[in-house]
């Protein structure tokens, strides 16, 4: 069954100190799919992942995320969407679960849905209690995604995601995004390192010159 | 999310990170005990730390509140979690608010011992009517540097040299704070010449500058700390 777009923009422009960092992108993404943006340094990969999270206003053309104008309601949009970048937005002095409880806070989250956020993505028991500062990199990165959750994001972006992390959390993080997708989350993956975020991906497309280029669909991007 | 809840709740997350850390009292309580004794050296009368005391209380709560405003900014720059709060869509005033509050509470247990300190090292002393006057001048010279000290510490989180730029920018504009809180302290511990009265009047002063940081603040801290907005 065809269902609406989470993203949906057509021909859109934003503008960075008067520069088109996006020049012209039209992209389509449904609920549920991992689409990976590859590109060159520049391309304009960090701006569209900022464009979805409602960061940067689109200049022109029609954009929507989760159905709601960009142009309008990109605060309520901000919301609604998680982007994790190279920093994991965590406070390394409060443990895994103080972590998770604040941010789930912020959108009155239950104390079942906090636990279950933890134990989606395996930190439950011991390490909940541990301070974020003693924790690996992948497990520092499995306790913002696990933020994620709790924040009830239904759009993730993610920039970068394996950057940093060791064989194991690389391989710890494809599980834990799959089982998130599975879930009922959607997301957008930016990355140069094909041979990793392409296995995870279910459509790839590439930001040329602040354009996407979806071979599925020739120059333009859009739903495969 | 209500304003009002994120005040809450950001709040909550800043005291609770200063007690997990210390760093109140593992560092910012031991500088500002030995800025006071440093000045009992310096000026080795006692009847002119009696005199200057209140001003000497104030010096040092200014000089700790850089530590603490710093600190307070570094643990949302350490991993992005200021970015994070304002990408999820959080109400900036919330978060300036509750930030500043936290700042407030952790400045007013430093004077508490400050005030302490003061009665041991420069023999000050005060009666029933002086302890409301100085209650309440402590008070809102606390809301008023808390609510600029979070308004400039944002200012300058993610900007190079913030060490040093932090104390040139926020320095100045803690004046009035600190002419009327020494003011109000002065009247209330009986020294400097300063009736009760016009000790009041210096308290009507610090909560004229709470009040107006605390609107400016609300209103100017989500643009600043916010390069989408």
């Amino acid at each position: 069954m065809e269902t609406d777009p989470v993203v949906q923009l057509v021909d859109v422009v934003a503008v960075l100190d008067r520069f088109p960092a996006l020049a012209g992108v039209t992209l389509t993404v449904r609920r549920s799919e991992i689409v990976l943006l590859t590109g060159a340094n520049g391309a304009g990969k960090t701006t569209l992942l900022r464009l979805c999270a409602g960061l940067v206003p689109p200049a022109r053309g029609a954009a929507t995320v989760l159905g709601l104008d960009l142009a309008e309601h990109r605060q309520i949009v901000r919301s609604r969407v998680g982007l994790l970048g190279h920093s994991n937005g965590l406070y390394t002095d409060l443990s895994v679960t103080e972590n998770v409880e604040f941010w789930g806070a912020t959108v009155a989250a239950s104390n079942d849905e906090v636990a279950a956020s933890l134990d989606r993505m395996g930190l439950a028991g011991r390490l909940s209690k541990v301070q974020v500062r003693k924790l690996s990199a992948g497990q520092r990165r499995r306790t913002a995604l696990a933020c994620l959750i709790a924040r009830r994001a239904e759009l993730w972006l993610l920039d970068e995601p394996h950057a940093g992390l060791d064989a194991a959390g690389r391989d710890e993080l494809d599980t834990t995004l799959r089982a998130a997708t599975a879930a009922g989350a959607t997301m957008i993956v930016a990355s140069h390192e094909l041979d990793r975020a392409g296995a995870l991906a279910t459509r790839v497309v590439e930001v040329v010159g602040g354009q996407v280029r979806d071979p599925l669909r020739g120059q333009q991007g859009g739903s495969p | 999310m209500t304003s009002f809840g994120v005040t809450r709740l950001v709040a909550a997350k800043d005291l609770r990170i200063e007690l997990r850390s210390r760093v109140l009292v593992n560092q910012v309580l031991p500088f500002a005990a030995i800025v006071m004794v440093l000045f009992a050296f310096a000026l080795d009368s006692d009847d002119l730390l009696t005199r200057v005391a209140p001003g000497l209380v104030w010096l040092a709560t200014l000089f700790s509140m850089l530590v603490v405003v710093q600190r307070s900014f570094a643990v949302e720059a350490a991993d992005g979690a200021l970015d994070a709060l304002r990408t999820a869509g959080i109400p900036a005033q919330g978060i300036y608010l509750g930030k500043s509050i936290a700042l407030a509470a952790q400045l007013l247990v430093l004077e508490v011992l400050l005030f302490g300190g003061a009665f041991v090292l420069y023999n000050s002393r005060f009666d029933a009517s002086g302890a409301l006057l100085l209650i309440t001048s402590a008070l809102a010279a606390s809301c008023g540097l808390g609510l600029v000290g979070t308004l400039y510490g944002g200012l300058t989180t993610g900007t190079k040299g913030r060490e040093s730029l932090l104390p040139l920018l926020l320095l100045p504009v803690v004046t009035p704070v600190l002419i009327g809180a020494t003011r109000a302290t002065e009247a209330a511990l009986g020294v400097g010449g300063i009736s009760m009265r016009e000790g009041w009047a210096w308290v009507a002063l610090l909560v004229t500058y709470a009040l107006l940081f605390g609107i400016g603040g609300s209103l100017g801290f989500g643009p600043l700390v916010d390069d989408g907005a």
